[in-house]
């Protein structure tokens, strides 16, 4: 079960993300637990597993829109569907690395895994609970989800 | 070449893996399993001294590349599919012993940024990064090499 405190880890890695990569701060809604099911996906999809210490995964799901102004914000002129994909992906795998901060080493995440469109929902172990963290930026929405023992 | 003579050159963007070298720089190959963070990197090194000659997705490849043209300096990712930055950092230190390397990764925590200088980096740098942050990272990086 996680505490206040190591959710916290995740909300300032989401808002230091995007304040230094799109050099325009995200506002992150209270985070929340999802009672029943698993949490929704939105089009592109880029999750992380963690062993060690704790185990789960961590994911951030965002739409295209977001995606691609995001990869604007960075300089990037390339908006294929290929780097969408490796977005996603990377800001999941930047903010659970920015976790060893407080997690430490032991808090081990895999390479991201990345879906693009063609799931609604995603793969959390049944037993944990997740927590979705909200966020918001420009006009766009998107989700951090971490589940963890 | 010293480092102190190498000159700034304007740098062009392609998308080749491979880039004839052109004089007077110093030779810089690009290690990080995100083609946006690859990009970023080459793009930021446009005021540098550096001249991309090889970028890599992981560790493998990486190690192949700096086989064929040995560069001078090495920016590199830690988490990576195949091999991981940390075994890569090894064996290029092993290859070239002065080679410059720069970690840049989303780790955070202190172990794994002492691990990687045991094993021969000479600088981390914490994804996410600003442009700056790169910049200087990258001057400490070529200033320590001078001193």
């Amino acid at each position: 079960m996680m505490t206040k405190v190591e959710l916290e880890t995740f909300v300032e890695g989401t808002t230091h993300y995007f304040a230094t990569s799109a050099n325009q701060p995200a506002s992150v809604g209270s985070p929340y637990i999802v009672q029943d099911g698993q949490p929704a996906l939105q089009e592109f999809t880029g999750m992380i597993n963690i062993a060690g210490k704790r185990r789960g995964v961590v994911y951030f799901t965002a739409s295209r829109p977001m995606l691609t102004v995001l990869l604007m914000r960075m300089g990037e002129t390339d908006l294929t569907q290929e780097n969408l994909c490796d977005l996603v992906g990377e800001v999941a795998n930047t903010i659970s690395g920015n976790a060893r901060r407080d997690f430490g080493k032991d808090f081990m995440i895999s390479v991201p895994t990345v879906t693009a469109g063609e799931m609604e929902r995603a793969v959390t172990p049944d037993h944990l609970r997740s927590f979705v963290i909200p966020i918001n930026w420009r006009s766009h929405s998107a989700q951090l989800v971490v589940c963890l023992e | 070449m010293t480092m102190s003579e190498a000159r700034i050159e304007t740098m062009t963007l392609a998308n080749a893996k491979w880039r004839p070298l052109t004089g007077g720089k110093l030779k810089l190959m690009i290690c990080d399993d995100s083609n946006i963070i690859r990009r970023k990197i080459e793009r930021e090194l446009c005021i540098e001294q550096l001249q991309v000659v090889a970028t890599a997705a992981n560790g493998r490849q990486a190690l192949e590349a700096f086989r064929k043209e040995p560069a001078d300096v090495v920016t590199m990712d830690l988490t990576m599919p195949e091999m991981d930055g940390i075994e890569c950092v090894e064996h290029l230190v092993r290859l070239k012993p002065d080679v410059l390397i720069l970690v840049i990764s989303a780790l955070a925590d202190k172990a794994t940024a002492i691990e990687a200088l045991k094993k021969g980096a000479n600088g981390f740098l914490c994804k996410p990064f600003t442009d700056r942050q790169l910049t200087e990272a990258l001057q400490e990086l070529l200033r320590g090499a001078e001193a």
